[in-house]
């Protein structure tokens, strides 16, 4: 009989009868507050999977994804790239006398040239990179050896360097650049000729602008300021263990000397793998011939870094670059194939949606 | 004396009874508890007990009890008046405490107990692993952020919850109570009280402590007491002081100089027994039980007693009974915690691998590299590989997230705040909202599979109300429109004015206006009707002042009855051992009574034989139909038909029916069988037996006059709230203290039993060897292939064996009533499997006369043996314990009782709510849950598992692949606040259609989108978008440079472009699992990404870097590569192969193996115009040939006691003055139950309160003193 009294309106707390006296006013009563998000009502969207959107979204992933990938593809396949090894580990190699006598303090630096053809020419910018492989550079131990206040022109940080970088802090002076990381500096020189005529015409390589704009303007700094004469401001420190000269004598040019020397910068972004490149020289593009044409050339290189003991190896690439970057046809490939693929399931789900998709209907909830 | 009270026997008759179920209980367990029971020097004491005091010694050790365990006290000496004397002996006072700290011991010991969290001590290990140079892999700055800020929100909570325990005990240790000290009342607040005082407590108050009776108001010194909030029964029962204090009545002088020496039993938890002595000058007398009040028990209809303080606060037997409260986990949580083990083992798998990787690399290229990095002093490649080892240990440590229990802790109680701010869950009449007491078992709410209810005050309203009658073949009590439709009632149907009554109970509410009529024009067989039921009852009216009349009867259908007949015309007014006064139609008459032929369970019926003011002889009997129809006069025989008819229709609705008949007599007759019952009355062989044959023998050809119809009122809404949650697949149980009949009616009106059920089986044996047979003889009846051996699944992780019953399947659906002399073979140990068995295989299970502490071992056994969540919900103290054993306990608050509230998970005032909290709040928060966990999970191990990818590429030097400050980051603000929003708002469907389908609630109870399977599909998953996000990367930067020649893929670069994958892939990933895309929502999801993005570009900037050098290397780095636009096709290419599996996955899965979940969206997604139509509410009408009364149970009654003289003796003679005065009396009733219907637990509101008419609710106020 009572039953009847419940209604869902009293559910709703409008309780159409008097309320009990222990409702005594609406400021008094416990009743909760009839808002959206209290009684979680708040409006909202609801997507689900249903053939609808899922199809037409594998489709459209297809249409959209083929086409990047092949625009990269082509892109990348446009970009001119030549990589010579110079490692010289085999006999066979002109650099295998340097490689085999690796010291790092050479008095007497030991050169060698590579020559090579580069079959088609190479337009707009050309940039040379150095290459190592198998070269640890992203160890957690050697990551950290370094110190960024020193780097960034810190004075303090320059007579007393950072824990992290032992072994590398103190040659009884403080080391500057402290850190294995500035300790294991690449300093192979490199100089490109070519050969026109029986003559060796040595192209000229820019050092300039070779590093992040934030690295050579933010991150690092030399100490003292704008001195040009860094001298007596590394005169309390001394040079990293490996290095043949102290760190303000790595330039003449004022801009390019002491921390804020770009090869210096280059090497000291430390790579993710242990294979990579950095960028060594840019060979600015002059007027409307090709930058490097096709032809003979050579590659001077002064041997003065180690890998032969880690069997590393030492690479010069030569590379021109385009919008996305230098050449990596993964990405291009990656496209094609994942919109291949979007576009092939896309077809297999509509197969399967129209021979099952009543499946998915309420009309068999089990009650 | 006791034995001239006959209620007073019949109530410890049942007392005892359950004794011998308590002591054979105990009896059948003792091994269990041998240990201690020997400690504790009882031969008989519960596993409770001993449960209880170990869990004390181990609190105290924390300095937590408030009584320190002393010397086990043997027997306990008070003496009256003298503090000074039982001072020494330390008895614990009269103050509770309930909560845990102080504002000193808060911190330390909520930290001691926070680093007992595994977790928290694996972080602060952790903490203390980075802080070692040559390990630490991260800044500390990673793991003491997200530990401080656990710490600080875990602390907020429990300093929280234990100011509310502070404040509750406060109310209730600040009650005041009339204590005589020195010779004088003082009030005084509870917990100054102690033991040895002599305390004065007045009618409806709770009784502050265990008393001694000494005294009372009522003659005989007896005091009515309720015990609800003890042991569940509402009706009163009487304790008598014993006459040499009695004697003291209300004299403060002699009872300030009452020096008697109490001397009895220690405390204990035994609610139904007490020994002990009272040496009252030299003189010595024994004490039990009678005298003895409870604290909890409420003092009723008693003006006001004395009793002297024997136990207080927690030596009190309701508060050794209540025990400490236990820690609930949920099984997500158990789950939780065997997950992090296996964690913690995979953590230990991948960091030996690495380590290994580690050892190989320095020993191959490591010793090679030397020249550019130089190994440490001392520092070989195994020792680095042990290093780096511990290194991977603090990388790695994200795959045990320590932000995923505060997360937990949050969406828990996010989810508790809905329940309690749901206005569908609040009830408007006693103005209490729905109450989530505890928040950290939400989820289990959507997992439940066994519901245990209490029946009293939980499925019933426990109110009795004169619903139907029929008189002389005719039906009265529905209500029919002009059409001759019957109307259903609700609040607007016009209600019968009785006014043209003075006497009426104005909370009498009938709606039928053609009885009125009836009786107005005093139709005879209506008046025959009426004056029966005011004549022929055992009811005892008092009248304190004039016209207020208060009823008092055993049987609280009595009580409805005649307080029905009170408003038709026919007031009870008063009585004496000879006469019965009542006043008809405004008259008042007195009927000479002659005999009472009382109720027994055989007889099933009464009698009354009374001679009318005229003279009349008249026999005037009421009873079970059966019984009386066979005694009718065969003129009835049209009548009775008819009668019959209206009887199904009655029984079919769940109503208890009495069929009434009279007869007329003759005078010489009479005589003569009132002498023959004198003389058997007084024979000392066979007397009930003889006594029995006369009764039969007067008691025949008798008039049919026609049946009344009883409602044992049904909270609102319990049918379909039952119907809905069977729907769900849930069992309910109902576990009850009620009579066997009380309980099965209620099983039927309430749709548990249905009449189209194949069996109904009653368990009600009285040896072992039969209520085995009886068991299995049902579950043979309802599988009859079923294999003797139960299918038991042993199982068990780490160590911890658990068996679990298989469940079986049968045909058909059956019910099984159990009562508690029979279930207390049942759960011995070597049945209860059987017991198990059977009862799993009904749809249905009723227990009654269960004694609380059964309800708590059915709900151990269930949980024990079946890998089910269960959940008791009940409204009395006597639920406490099986609230305390089920997952989760549910209190129904609103009712007078508040222990069942206190000790429960989460409380309502009403049964009905339940479906909601299950099937909307629970479900939810069970689906929120589990997305939350296996989210989280797959962010982590996602985020985690690229670490183990790049280690083959760092020289497992433990190299991290992103920034620092990301990892410290990621869970706390990059990917924390979506999570949490999709666990706070998240619905598949929306509450209505939840209660639409409740099959949707199934999953839940199958574990099924949490389990380990679905973990492990998390891990591979991770795996798979790991590989993607690490690889992806990496090819697309291997060897490549910017668009301007520089550097791409340095470390930085690459940490960033793996950085930015993982976030947007983690948050499409959520976009994918998000079914409810709310404001917050989109706001939390597109917000943490803007976040990530404004983050990373601030810390990346010049200015941090310039001011924190050391601490934000990674400058330039977020201009520098976010401005190229491979980076961005990366990202993309990275995101989408991420996702792209994971929508050709679920869309196949819908398509081919949808769901429940996925058909109701869908359906939801078709009907989106509107919302589903509401479930039609057809009432049930049927017809049924079983019948309930308290006649078909009931035990002896009050019959002996009204007639006899010494009961009465005080009781002022009855007044002569007619009942009607037409000056009209200005006072009004006090008015007995509620709604006009009756509750024998009944107490004048209207003292206190101003009524309303439309008070059909019971206060919920306590009395304040």
């Amino acid at each position: 009989m009572m039953a009847s009294s419940y209604n869902a309106k009293e559910e709703d707390g409008h309780l159409s009868g008097t309320p009990g006296p222990g409702v005594v006013g609406a400021d008094t009563s416990k009743k909760p507050d009839n808002t959206a998000f209290k009684q979680q009502r708040l409006p909202a969207w609801q997507p689900i999977l249903t053939a609808g959107t899922v199809l037409p979204a594998f489709f459209a992933i297809g249409v959209i994804f083929i086409p990047i990938g092949i625009g990269l593809y082509v892109t990348s396949n446009n970009i001119r790239e030549f990589e010579i090894d110079y490692t010289g580990l085999e006999a066979s190699s002109p650099c295998f006398n340097c490689s085999q006598s690796y010291s790092w303090n050479n008095t007497k630096p030991c050169t060698c040239s590579v020559s090579f053809t580069l079959d088609q020419a190479f337009e707009g910018n050309v940039f040379m990179y150095y290459g190592l492989s198998n070269f640890y550079q992203n160890h957690r131990r050697y990551v950290k050896s370094r110190d960024d206040r020193q780097l960034n022109g810190d004075t303090s940080a320059l007579k007393d360097p950072s824990k992290e970088c032992e072994p590398y802090r103190k040659n009884v002076k403080p080391i500057a650049p402290c850190g294995a990381i500035a300790n294991s500096l690449f300093n192979d020189t490199l100089a490109l000729y070519i050969s026109s005529n029986g003559t060796q015409i040595e192209i000229p390589l820019s050092k300039k602008g070779i590093a992040w704009w934030t690295d050579k303007h933010v991150k690092f700094r030399n100490p003292g300021g704008n001195n040009s004469n860094l001298a007596p401001v590394f005169k309390d420190t001394t040079k990293p263990v490996n290095w043949a000269k102290p760190v303000y004598e790595l330039d003449t040019d004022p801009e390019n000397n002491g921390f804020i020397n770009e090869d210096f910068i280059v090497w000291m972004r430390t790579a993710a793998l242990p294979t990579f490149r950095k960028l060594y020289r840019i060979i600015q593009k002059k007027g409307m011939t090709p930058t490097l044409p096709r032809g003979n050339y050579t590659l001077l290189i002064t041997y003065n870094y180690p890998v032969h003991s880690f069997e590393g190896r030492k690479r010069m690439i030569l590379s021109t670059i385009s919008w996305m970057g230098g050449k990596n046809p993964f990405l291009g490939i990656a496209y094609i194939t994942v919109g291949s693929v979007c576009f092939f399931l896309g077809v297999v789900l509509f197969i399967i949606h129209h021979k099952y998709g009543n499946r998915g209907n309420s009309s068999d909830i089990p009650s | 004396m006791g034995n001239s009270f006959p209620e007073s026997s019949v109530v410890f008759q049942r007392e005892c009874h359950s004794t011998s179920v308590f002591s054979s209980s105990s009896v059948l367990r003792r091994e269990n508890g041998r240990q201690t029971c020997t400690r504790s020097g009882k031969t008989d004491c519960l596993p409770w007990t001993c449960r209880e005091e170990r869990r004390d010694s181990k609190m105290s050790f924390f300095g937590l009890s408030c009584a320190k365990k002393k010397e086990k006290e043997v027997e306990r000496r008070i003496r009256a008046n003298d503090r000074e004397f039982n001072l020494p002996f330390k008895y614990a006072t009269n103050a509770i405490k309930t909560s845990k700290y102080n504002l000193f011991t808060f911190l330390p010991l909520n930290l001691f107990e926070q680093f007992q969290r595994i977790a928290n001590a694996y972080f602060m290990f952790l903490l203390v692993l980075q802080l070692i140079p040559e390990i630490s892999s991260l800044s500390w700055f990673t793991t003491v952020v997200p530990l401080a800020l656990v710490l600080s929100v875990t602390a907020a909570k429990d300093a929280t919850d234990d100011l509310n325990r502070h404040k509750s005990d406060r109310q209730v240790n600040n009650r005041k109570v009339e204590v005589l000290i020195n010779g004088e009342l003082r009030s005084e607040k509870w917990m100054d009280v102690q033991v040895g005082d002599i305390i004065k407590l007045e009618s409806d108050q709770f009784v502050t402590a265990d008393l001694l009776l000494l005294s009372s108001s009522v003659p005989l010194n007896l005091v009515y007491i309720e015990t609800a909030e003890l042991d569940g029964e509402t009706n009163l029962k009487v304790k008598q002081a014993l006459a040499v204090t009695g004697d003291m009545d209300d004299s403060i002088e002699s009872l300030a100089a009452f020096d008697g020496e109490v001397h009895c039993e220690p405390p204990n938890n035994r609610l139904d027994k007490f020994t002990g002595t009272l040496v009252v000058r030299g003189q010595k007398y024994s004490l039990d039980n009678e005298k003895i009040l409870l604290r909890g028990c409420t003092l009723r209809n008693t003006e006001w007693c004395f009793g002297l303080v024997v136990f207080g606060g927690p030596e009190t037997k309701l508060m050794q009974n209540c025990g400490k409260t236990t820690f609930k986990r949920t099984s997500i949580d158990r789950m939780m915690n065997a997950l992090v083990l296996c964690i913690f083992g995979f953590l230990a798998v991948m960091c030996t691998i690495l380590g290994i990787g580690n050892g190989i690399w320095e020993q191959q290229e490591g010793s090679t590299f030397i020249a550019f990095l130089p190994r440490q002093d001392g520092v070989n490649s195994a020792f680095s590989g042990f290093l780096t080892f511990w290194s991977y240990v603090i990388i790695l440590n994200t795959v045990v997230p320590i932000s995923l229990y505060v997360s937990v802790e949050i969406i828990r109680l996010g989810n508790s705040f809905y329940i309690d701010w749901d206005r569908k869950m609040y009830y408007a009449r006693s103005d209490t909202p729905a109450e989530a007491r505890t928040t950290t078992l939400n989820e289990e709410l959507g997992q439940i599979k066994y519901i245990f209810s209490d029946k009293t005050g939980t499925l019933t309203q426990n109110i009795m109300t004169f619903n139907k009658c029929s008189i002389n073949g005719k039906c009265y009590g529905d209500v029919f429109d002009f059409a001759g439709q019957r109307l259903d009632i609700s609040e607007r149907t016009d209600r019968v004015d009785f006014s043209f009554n003075p006497l009426a109970d104005p909370k009498f509410v009938f709606y039928d206006h053609s009885l009125v009529e009836a009786v107005k024009l005093e139709i005879p067989e209506v008046h025959g009707f009426f004056r029966l039921l005011a004549l022929c009852h055992t009811v005892m009216a008092e009248e304190k002042n004039e016209g207020d009349l208060l009823y008092q009867a055993q049987s609280p259908d009595e009580g409805a009855l005649v307080t029905a007949t009170r408003n038709f015309g026919f007031v009870f007014q008063s009585r004496t051992p000879e006469s019965i006064t009542i006043v008809e139609m405004g008259i008042q008459r007195r009927y000479e009574l002659l005999a009472i032929l009382d109720f027994n369970n055989v007889r099933k019926r009464m009698s009354v034989i009374v001679r009318s003011p005229e003279g009349k002889l008249c026999l005037y009997c009421k009873g079970a139909d059966t019984i009386v129809f066979e005694r009718l006069h065969q003129s009835c025989g049209k009548m009775k038909d008819v009668t019959t008819e209206h009887l199904n229709e009655f029984a079919g609705e769940g109503l208890r029916t009495l069929a009434l008949a009279y007869k007329e007599l003759d005078e010489e007759y009479f005589v003569l069988w009132r002498e023959r019952h004198h003389e058997a009355s007084t024979a000392i062989e066979d007397r009930d037996e003889r006594l029995d044959e006369l009764y039969e023998e007067i008691e025949k050809d008798m008039i049919l006059l026609g049946a009344t119809a009883v409602e044992d009122k049904l909270q609102d809404g319990v049918p379909q709230t039952i119907e809905q949650l069977a729907k769900a697949d849930i069992k309910i149980w109902v576990l009850t203290g009620d009579k066997q009949e009380t309980a099965e009616n209620i099983g039927y009106s309430c749709n548990m039993l249905q009449e189209e059920m194949n069996e109904v089986f009653v368990v009600s044996a009285k040896s072992s060897e039969e209520v085995r047979e009886e068991l299995r003889s049902a579950r043979l009846k309802m599988k009859p292939e079923a294999e003797e051996k139960p299918v038991i699944i042993s199982g068990g992780i780490l160590g911890k064996k658990t068996k679990v019953v298989q469940d079986e399947a049968v045909d058909g659906e059956y019910g099984l009533i159990i009562n508690g002399h029979s279930l207390a073979y049942a759960l011995d140990s070597s049945m209860e499997i059987e017991f198990l068995r059977t009862a799993c295989m009904c749809k249905a299970v009723i227990c009654c006369r269960v004694t609380p502490l059964q309800k708590a071992q059915v709900v151990e056994l269930v949980k024990k043996f079946k890998k089910a969540v269960t959940l008791a919900i009940g409204d009395g103290a006597n639920d406490v314990s099986m609230i305390k054993a089920a997952h989760i306990g549910v209190g129904i608050s609103g009712q007078e009782g508040m222990q069942a509230v206190l000790s429960s998970d989460f409380s309502f005032a009403q049964f009905r709510y339940l479906q909601r909290l299950l099937l909307v709040h629970g479900r939810w928060s069970y689906l929120r849950m589990c997305k939350f966990l296996r989210y989280f999970f797959y962010k982590n191990f996602t985020f985690t598992f690229v670490h183990f990818w790049y280690a083959f590429f760092c020289g497992f030097s433990a190299q991290t692949v992103y920034d620092e400050w990301f990892i410290t980051l990621y869970n706390l603000i990059y990917t924390a606040l979506p999570v949490l929003g999709m666990s706070l708002f998240d619905q598949d469907v929306n509450d209505r259609w939840s209660f639409q389908y409740p099959q949707l609630y199934a999953p839940g109870q199958l574990n099924m989108y949490f389990s380990k399977t679905s973990f492990v599909r998390c891990v591979l998953h991770s795996g798979y978008s790991s590989l993607v996000l690490f690889f992806i990367p990496y090819a697309a930067m291997y060897n490549t440079v910017r668009d301007d020649g520089k550097d791409i893929a340095d470390y930085q670069s690459f940490a960033l472009l793996a950085q930015t994958c993982l976030v947007i892939a983690v948050c499409l990933q959520m976009g994918l699992d998000m079914a409810y895309w709310t404001v917050v929502n989109q706001v939390f999801v597109w917000g943490s990404l803007a976040m990530y993005f404004a983050v990373t570009f601030t810390f990346y900037s010049n200015g941090m870097y310039l001011i924190f050098t050391a601490s934000f290397p990674f400058i330039g780095t977020a201009r520098n590569s976010l401005s190229q636009p491979s980076v961005w096709l990366t990202i993309l290419l990275t995101t989408m192969l991420c996702v792209l599996p994971v929508v050709a996955y679920r869309f196949l899965f819908i398509l081919l193996r949808p769901t429940i979940n996925d058909k109701v969206r869908f359906k939801v997604c078709q009907a989106k115009a509107g919302p589903p139509p509401p479930a039609p509410r057809a009432r049930i009408r049927r017809s049924s040939t079983r019948r309930s009364a308290y006649a078909f149970s009931h035990t002896q009654g009050y019959g002996d006691l009204v007639t006899s003289r010494r009961f009465l003796r005080q009781v002022p003679a009855p007044r002569q003055s007619a009942g009607f005065s037409p000056t009209g009396r200005s006072t009004g009733f006090i008015h007995m139950g509620r709604s006009g219907g009756y509750s024998p637990t009944g107490r004048p509101q209207s003292s206190r309160e101003p009524e309303t008419s439309l008070q059909i609710y019971r206060a919920v106020k306590e009395p304040v003193s």
